[in-house]
């Protein structure tokens, strides 16, 4: 009896312990979604509502002016366009340096494959910095040249161990002495044998790089002026936070009003949510898709450590 | 001699692999170890005209300059200290997430949960730097919520003080999602027997966490603390230059702002390379030392 008692003591605690827990992610899950709801709300919403207040929850006073406006300002697309060519060619340059590199390390017979791995392995830590690495753009004369944006990131010593790591793991080499025996070349072996194989790790490789070269804004705020190679990310900083909106959209005839002057204040406002979701929305809509790729990526890689 | 001879026969008979790794190694070349060469500006009075090699030496004249003469040096060293800081005192909080997570026992909700604090990490700097401006301002989002609570509306983005809690703060939502998946990793491994072990032992959930689940993510703890004490000194460039303005400068100006500002802006590029390494030496120490002492105390360590 009192046994029994005891035990249900100590389940009922247990599943104290679940509501609690559970109640608590789901908590900080929703204080992480939050603010990317709220950009997406207010963008619909009329801006004097958000300022106010009154948009915490749902759409208040809907309202597609942001976005009208916002298609019509041209940098925003030619920085668009921009970045998803640099992207696709920049990935791709990425994809051909990594790969094969990735496999031949996997070969242990290979000579000097220990210096080899030093040799990428020193480029995770050590780097020559901001100026000394401008200086070389510099006098490559890639200032100005969106090449710099493509082919400047070369490889990523990470994602090369992550690639390697996936290879010696999940293809075993008696295939390759097996093919050797049958007479096929090294070049052979890695386009018939291992290319086929490898479709997981390209997918996550892809994602990898691809993410990077969206988001990323530092190189071409160091080697690119002209705005018409802007990508994406540089165009938005000048838009969102050194607020060089064109408003283009907006002009018209009683330029000269108060009432106007307060309604193009409020209105970049508008349109700064409306710019954060279409920004964000390409990779916030494909990312539950890829979502999987992208973990396995990080967990092959932490088997390595 | 036949040694040799057959090891270059051996690379004669690798030739194709070579050629493989020939492309990757020609662009770190160029782009990773010619920079790594043109460090030593940093000891030079770089003149454009002169190129790197022509250039005078000066010795350690620029690492002076900026430790004893330069008069932010400590404003700048302190403000980089105080970020990446507080910083550090967040780490913690990813680990905390992913034994939580790890505890739901409702998969779909995990599932579901897991995606959702995973997606900050996809949103760019330029985005999240933009989110925080936009929540930040007198009329944004963190002063309708501090409105609720009777507090008066301030703009954020002009007050030093709230400088470094935003920078982590907006780090923290970027990271920790993301951040959980090594532990989750790692605790994925702890073995069923182990846990049902202490539960017939009479241990609650709570112990099973400490003195089971804890333990298995020691390694993989220490590692990323190692890790992140190697990046003290660099509060990233990205973000603190996109968050800084004129009226938060004076807890803003970090070392890699600082940086740029000389090499890009004034165009001090011999000075600009001596405190960028500076920065980098440091960040070896930091690195080099917190891994000796987990060797010693932990017998965990990255080499």
């Amino acid at each position: 009896m009192a046994k029994n008692k005891i035990t249900r003591v100590k389940r009922k605690k247990t599943e104290l312990f679940d509501v609690v827990n559970n109640i608590l992610v789901v908590l900080i899950t929703l204080i992480v979604i939050y603010p990317l709801y709220f950009c997406v709300i207010a963008s619909f919403s009329r801006p004097s509502q958000v300022a106010l207040g009154k948009t915490l929850l749902w759409v208040k006073d809907f309202t597609l002016d942001a976005y009208k406006y916002v298609f019509q300002e041209k940098q925003l697309w030619i920085g668009y366009r921009n970045s998803i060519i640099y992207l696709v060619l920049g990935t791709l340059y990425n994809l051909v340096l990594t790969i094969p590199a990735a496999y031949v390390m996997t070969k242990k017979y290979l000579p000097l494959r220990g210096p080899l791995s030093w040799y990428y392995f020193i480029t995770m830590y050590i780097g020559g910095g901001m100026i000394p690495t401008y200086l070389l753009i510099k006098n490559l004369g890639l200032i100005d040249n969106p090449l710099v944006l493509i082919i400047g990131s070369g490889v990523s010593c990470y994602n090369l161990i992550v690639t390697r790591q996936y290879f010696s793991s999940s293809i075993p080499q008696d295939i390759f002495d097996a093919a050797y025996i049958d007479g096929a070349s090294e070049l052979s072996c890695f386009t018939r044998i291992a290319m086929p194989l490898a479709k997981p790790i390209i997918a996550v490789m892809t994602l990898y790089y691809g993410v990077g070269h969206w988001n990323s804004y530092y190189g071409a705020l160091l080697y690119i002026r002209k705005s018409v190679y802007y990508p994406l990310q540089l165009v938005l900083r000048n838009i969102l936070i050194s607020n060089e909106l064109s408003l283009a959209g907006i002009e018209n005839a009683d330029a000269e009003t108060v009432a106007y002057m307060l309604y193009v204040a409020e209105m970049a406002q508008g349109m700064k949510y409306a710019i954060v979701f279409i920004a964000s929305a390409p990779l916030l809509v494909a990312y539950p898709f890829v979502q999987k790729h992208f973990t396995k990526g990080i967990m092959i890689g932490s088997v390595k450590g | 001699m036949s040694k040799t001879k057959k090891f270059l026969k051996n690379m004669y008979r690798c030739r194709m692999l070579y050629l493989m790794v020939l492309p990757s190694i020609i662009t770190l070349f160029i782009f990773h170890y010619i920079p790594i060469y043109g460090v030593q500006i940093a000891f030079k009075d770089y003149r454009t005209s002169l190129g790197i090699m022509g250039s005078e030496w000066v010795g350690l004249k620029h690492f002076k300059y900026f430790i004893f003469q330069y008069p932010y040096f400590t404003k700048v060293l302190t403000n980089t200290l105080k970020v990446s800081l507080l910083g550090l005192s967040t780490f913690p909080v990813p680990v905390i997430f992913a034994i939580m997570l790890n505890e739901m026992k409702n998969q779909k909700l995990k599932k579901v949960c897991q995606m959702i604090t995973y997606a900050p990490h996809f949103v760019s700097t330029v985005v999240v730097c933009s989110m925080v401006i936009l929540f930040a301002n007198r009329e944004g989002l963190f002063n309708i919520i501090a409105g609720f609570f009777g507090a008066e509306a301030r703009d954020f983005m002009a007050m030093p003080s709230a400088f470094a809690p935003i920078y982590v703060l907006s780090g923290l939502w970027s990271g920790l999602g993301w951040g959980t998946i090594i532990y989750m990793a790692t605790l994925a491994g702890v073995s069923p027997e182990l846990i049902e072990a202490a539960r017939i032992d009479g241990a609650g959930r709570v112990k099973v966490i400490w003195h089971v689940q804890l333990p298995h993510l020691l390694p993989t703890i220490v590692t990323m603390f190692i890790l992140k004490m190697g990046s003290l000194l660099s509060v990233g460039f990205e973000k603190t230059f996109l968050l800084q303005n004129d009226l938060n400068m004076d807890a803003s100006s970090v070392i890699s702002t600082y940086v740029y500002e000389v090499g890009m802006i004034t165009h001090q590029y011999s000075y600009s390379a001596a405190i960028g390494l500076f920065n980098n030496i440091i960040n070896i120490i930091l690195i080099v030392t917190v891994n000796k002492i987990s060797n010693k105390v932990a017998n965990i360590g990255l080499w």
